[in-house]
């Protein structure tokens, strides 16, 4: 979908902006995301991720980013941080450790950048 | 009639239940960030507010992309907290003050504030791990006031401007103020400071963009509606958007305020930390 006049998508490297466009691209995902806010689709995941993303209607970019575990693929294919977060608590990932995924750092260097920015 | 006794802000981190519950107030890790609550403390137990309005963001719990309210209110007997995705305990639910969630809707709907009602509202960290900071054991303090949650959209651009969140709380103040009964009430303004947990600068906290807010959103905050979403989002990171949730918190203050007690603290999880306490004259 194209936004004529409403471009978000530039300026702040390292940064996606979650707008009307990424929403739109990401959607089955983040939806997918949502249902796991129940424990029951949590374990339905787990016991047939394929079967459960094709249940919420994944597309290709949504089934390889989460095959991958690679969370940048997530947000370049419209994952909204908020909804995957339930995501990787299934996959037992902190913040840090998906902080490090994206950065290349290891959870303990990233932890260590944090502490060095006080 | 009710009267805004204060303000009170405060970071909403999901890893702060978890430190409450483990009871990590002193563990040199947690202890900057605790300290930072003592005197908010004993201004509660000596103020004892009536009702608390909770303006937080919902993190997709209460709502999801299908139908986004860009202001929502809860207008219902209680609040529910809910399993958020990670199985975490669930505490027992808030008891709202619904008279006063239709008034407050009703003034501001008449003041061109177009509001989202809600009479179910699941309320997540962003709502509840305020409420255990401020008001330890909740709902369960004897002290802890009926609440009522308003959330504000920071999950999908485009979000609020900052300008837009400041006379939300002014309109907000209107609506509080011309309640008749007798109803001390504090609102909190939760979430941030800077943060960004997504993309490659993930990891992002800007100390001196902070200060910079904490500076001047006291005694200053007009200034502050100067700042454009873009420039909030390269300044505070993509999450510390939440940075709104003060503005609306400091509008229904007023002019005539008081810095009672501030606190910044960096990092607690991927996030600066921050709180302020703003008391308003009587």
């Amino acid at each position: 979908m194209d936004q004529p006049g409403f471009d978000h998508h530039t300026h702040i490297p390292g940064t996606t902006l979650f707008d009307g466009k990424q929403a739109m691209k990401g959607y089955a995902l983040n939806k997918m995301c949502y249902a796991f806010n129940k424990q029951e689709h949590r374990e339905a995941f787990a016991a047939d991720e394929e079967g459960f993303m094709e249940q919420y209607g994944l597309n290709e970019d949504h089934k390889q980013a989460i095959r991958d575990r690679d969370v940048l693929a997530m947000i370049a294919a419209g994952g909204n941080i908020y909804y995957l977060a339930k995501l990787t608590g299934i996959f037992k990932l902190s913040v840090q450790d998906v902080g490090g995924m994206q950065t290349g750092m290891t959870t303990e260097e990233f932890k260590q950048h944090l502490l060095d920015q006080a | 009639m009710a009267k805004i006794l204060g303000g009170i802000t405060t970071s909403h981190i999901p890893a702060v239940g978890h430190a409450v519950k483990n009871e990590l107030h002193e563990d040199p890790y947690w202890k900057p960030f605790f300290d930072g609550y003592t005197k908010i403390h004993k201004w509660i137990g000596e103020n004892k507010p009536d009702v608390v309005i909770n303006i937080y963001n919902d993190h997709g719990l209460g709502f999801f992309l299908d139908q986004m309210p860009t202001f929502a209110i809860g207008a219902a007997h209680e609040y529910r907290n809910e399993d958020e995705g990670w199985g975490l305990p669930s505490l027992d639910p808030f008891p709202g003050h619904p008279e006063l969630s239709w008034h407050i809707i009703e003034s501001m709907v008449a003041d061109e504030f177009d509001i989202t009602s809600c009479q179910e509202l699941a309320v997540d960290h962003g709502f509840v791990v305020p409420m255990q900071l401020f008001w330890p054991g909740a709902p369960h303090n004897p002290d802890m006031p009926r609440a009522i949650p308003i959330s504000a959209n920071t999950v999908q651009h485009p979000i609020p401007t900052l300008k837009r969140a400041l006379d939300f709380g002014k309109a907000l103040r209107k609506g509080i103020e011309s309640f008749p009964e007798d109803l001390k009430v504090v609102v909190l303004g939760t979430g941030g400071l800077s943060h960004q947990l997504e993309g490659e600068r993930a990891g992002f906290i800007n100390k001196d963009f902070d200060k910079y807010c904490l500076d001047n959103i006291v005694h200053n905050p007009e200034v502050l509606t100067k700042i454009t979403r873009h420039e909030l989002v390269e300044k505070a990171g993509a999450q510390g958007t939440e940075f709104l949730m003060w503005m609306m918190m400091r509008g229904a203050l007023g002019d005539d305020v008081t810095q009672i007690t501030r606190n910044y603290h960096i990092p607690i999880s991927n996030t600066a930390s921050g709180t302020l306490l703003i008391e308003c004259a009587q």
